[in-house]
């Protein structure tokens, strides 16, 4: 089973859902604190789901004022970043050059595919996570070749 | 560097304070200050910051994030300098244009680091400002 949980992580780093700062994270894990990286990404996705509706929201009321998804948006992408969440991080990127352009219509293409990417990271590191605790601890972490 | 080869620095009884809005954020810069035995503390903006030593409470470290809302890390390191705080302060932030970085280390920063801040950064930080000494 520690070989399917290996294989599950490999995956998301090849697909490009998550990068090395995820590594970074699992490397804090310890005997303290076991599971260190599901709780931070519960703690992300929590967050990022307020910043998602913030954005719907603002979205909805169809008057873009692009400073301020500008600045929920910098949230969301430094959140992204700090967990590795490396496709969301790049719509992130994308939703603020369409802010800086004042270009609304590329704001709501690149925001859904953010929620598209952040649904599909959501549950990819879910199953993830499921049957990491399953396949109970591992001696060290190893970074994927 | 290994886990095994992590200092730690719980002997030197060292102690931080994370100033940052973002609970992502906040608990894996407590984690990595823990990581390597540091006592710390966190608050949520600077103002938050500012209050705590107006309390009585002082730090050998404040890793200070930028953005945060009611006092942002540049009004919050100027208000400690002026308060006559000498602890080190590092800026740990995403913005990392030049002349973001120099109008933040002059509000008073010893150090600057971009986010995601890692083990490797904070051990840049801390031996920069002389809390550790590599061997």
């Amino acid at each position: 089973m520690q070989r399917q949980v290996a294989l599950i992580k490999q995956s998301l780093f090849d697909q490009g859902y998550l990068d090395e700062q995820f590594m970074e994270l699992e490397e804090l894990q310890d005997d303290a604190n076991p599971n260190f990286v599901e709780e931070v990404s519960a703690l992300y996705f929590k967050d990022s789901a307020r910043l998602i509706n913030n954005i719907d929201q603002a979205l909805e009321r169809g008057s873009f004022d692009f400073n301020r998804l500008d600045n929920y948006m910098h949230q969301f992408k430094g959140s992204s970043t700090s967990i590795g969440a490396s496709k969301v991080k790049t719509e992130c990127t994308k939703f603020r050059e369409y802010c800086r352009a004042g270009n609304a219509e590329g704001c709501l293409r690149t925001f859904h595919q953010l929620k598209k990417e952040h649904s599909t990271l959501r549950k990819k590191l879910e199953h993830y996570f499921q049957l990491a605790r399953q396949a109970g601890p591992k001696e060290t972490a190893r970074r994927p070749k | 560097m290994t886990r095994e080869e992590l200092p730690n620095l719980a002997e030197s009884k060292l102690t931080a304070l994370v100033v940052d809005d973002n609970f992502v954020n906040q608990s894996i810069h407590q984690k990595l200050l823990a990581r390597l035995g540091i006592q710390n503390d966190v608050v949520c903006n600077g103002k938050e910051a500012v209050d705590a030593h107006c309390s009585g409470r002082n730090y050998d470290l404040i890793l200070m994030d930028m953005d945060m809302p009611i006092m942002n890390g540049i009004q919050a390191t100027k208000r400690l300098r002026e308060m006559g705080i000498e602890s080190k302060i590092a800026g740990v932030t995403t913005r990392a244009n030049e002349g973001e970085k120099k109008e933040f280390m002059e509000a008073g920063l010893n150090d600057f680091q971009e986010k995601p801040l890692t083990i490797s950064k904070l051990l840049s930080i801390l031996h920069k400002l002389d809390f550790y000494v590599q061997t």
